[in-house]
């Protein structure tokens, strides 16, 4: 009956594990310290900055799913 | 391991049986003192005894007492403080409703015992790709924990049961992962969360004889955000309630802003035979229980199973989680 609910919550699981990966293998081993004389807590603040860009863009990507979930159940 | 199984077996005793035999008698001191609520969702208007969670502290508390003679270690201690304080600020808030900033920033404050015992790991495990150390980060991780954690089990709190049937689901769903992974002493501590919830789901079950208030809602949430960080399990964690945290991003993508769930117009009203249907009102936010009610309406009942159906689902996924955190794709 809701599985569009179910898979609403698949979507954010597969989305956690995605986000795992990105932070683990390409936001975590970034440095600039080696292109740039930079201070390393400005390079951690650069990837902080990076890593909650991404997760605007999980939150922007869930917020769509909702509204299209709630306005199928409410067109039906 | 024989050691862990007598630790278990007495303190899940102690801890189930103190709510278990406590709370019929919160709930008569509570009815004496008429220091009760109307249950919205009933057409009697019945009046239910409010808040519950003194007899939840007990338990969690004379529990993790016990279970930190078994092991004494400071996780466990920093489990206990939290919840302790959690439940401080929640007594607060069920007695003088408070604005809507409170909460997050005392449930801030409840973290801090986590950072002075030095009971946590600054590295984030994720499932396939490893791990990232995070040191100052993680700190910051640590204070926002308790209060997404307190503050997601307190907004699922709306129908009868389904706070004490999630956090039952979701503490044994935390336990296996927790068994899976090795950590035995922690995977102890989460069972004793998801046999005190179960106690306490026998009187707060449809229809309810008590309702946990804030008190005991955030005592559910602390300790479980506390038992995330000082396990090292996070994001099996977050999985795990996903149902509820997706109440709680619903709310906030629809109010915008953090307000007391107390203040803003319900989303729910009720038909001719009193079951559940989302309001034709513009302006109220779009919650988890209104997008099960979306399509038709359902009974109370019908929708706390439907809750329960899509906690077992994150509780699932959580433990698939677990076994994944031993699996490393690169």
């Amino acid at each position: 009956m809701n599985a569009s609910i179910f898979g609403f919550i698949f979507t954010m699981w597969i989305l956690i594990l995605l986000g795992g990966g990105l932070l683990v293998l390409f936001i975590g081993p970034i440095s600039f310290a080696a292109s740039v004389d930079i201070d390393p807590l400005l390079n951690s603040g650069i990837k902080v900055f990076i890593a909650l860009f991404l997760i605007f863009v999980w939150v922007f990507i869930l917020t769509k799913i909702k509204n299209w979930i709630f306005k199928k159940h409410v067109n039906v | 391991m024989e050691q862990l199984i007598i630790a278990a077996i007495i303190t899940i005793i102690i801890g189930f049986f103190s709510v278990y035999a406590l709370t019929p008698i919160v709930i008569k001191a509570l009815e004496k003192r008429n220091v009760t609520v109307i249950d919205v969702n009933k057409k009697e208007k019945t009046l239910v005894a409010r808040p519950g969670g003194l007899s939840i502290i007990v338990g969690v508390i004379s529990s993790l007492i016990a279970l930190y003679f078994f092991f004494p270690v400071v996780e466990i201690l920093a489990i206990a403080i939290t919840s302790g304080l959690a439940f401080l600020v929640g007594i607060i808030d069920d007695r003088k409703t408070m604005g809507g900033w409170f909460k997050p920033l005392a449930l801030a404050f409840c973290a801090i015992p986590i950072i002075l015992l030095g009971a946590y790991d600054s590295n984030l495990d994720f499932p396939l790709f490893g791990s990232v150390k995070i040191p100052m980060l993680y700190l910051a991780l640590i204070v926002f924990m308790i209060p997404i954690t307190g503050n997601t089990f307190n907004s699922i709190d709306v129908l009868n049961g389904v706070v004490s049937g999630v956090s039952t689901i979701a503490g044994f769903a935390l336990s296996i992962s927790l068994f899976i992974l090795n950590n035995y002493e922690m995977a102890i501590a989460c069972l004793l969360l998801a046999f005190i919830s179960l106690a306490f789901y026998k009187y707060h079950k449809f229809p309810s004889k008590i309702f946990p208030g804030d008190s005991g809602a955030l005592v559910f949430g602390a300790m479980y955000g506390a038992i995330a960080i000082v396990g090292h399990v996070e994001v099996i964690a977050a999985v795990i309630i996903l149902p509820a945290i997706i109440n709680s991003f619903l709310f906030l993508s629809s109010v915008k802003k953090i307000v007391e769930h107390r203040q803003i117009k319900n989303p729910i009203s009720h038909t001719e035979d009193w079951k559940l249907k989302s309001t034709n009102e513009n302006h109220t936010p779009i919650t988890l229980v209104r997008l099960l009610v979306a399509r038709m309406p359902l009974s109370e009942k019908q929708i706390g199973f439907e809750i329960f159906k899509l906690s077992i689902f994150s509780g699932i996924l959580g433990i698939i989680t677990a076994f994944l955190m031993g699996v490393e794709l690169s």
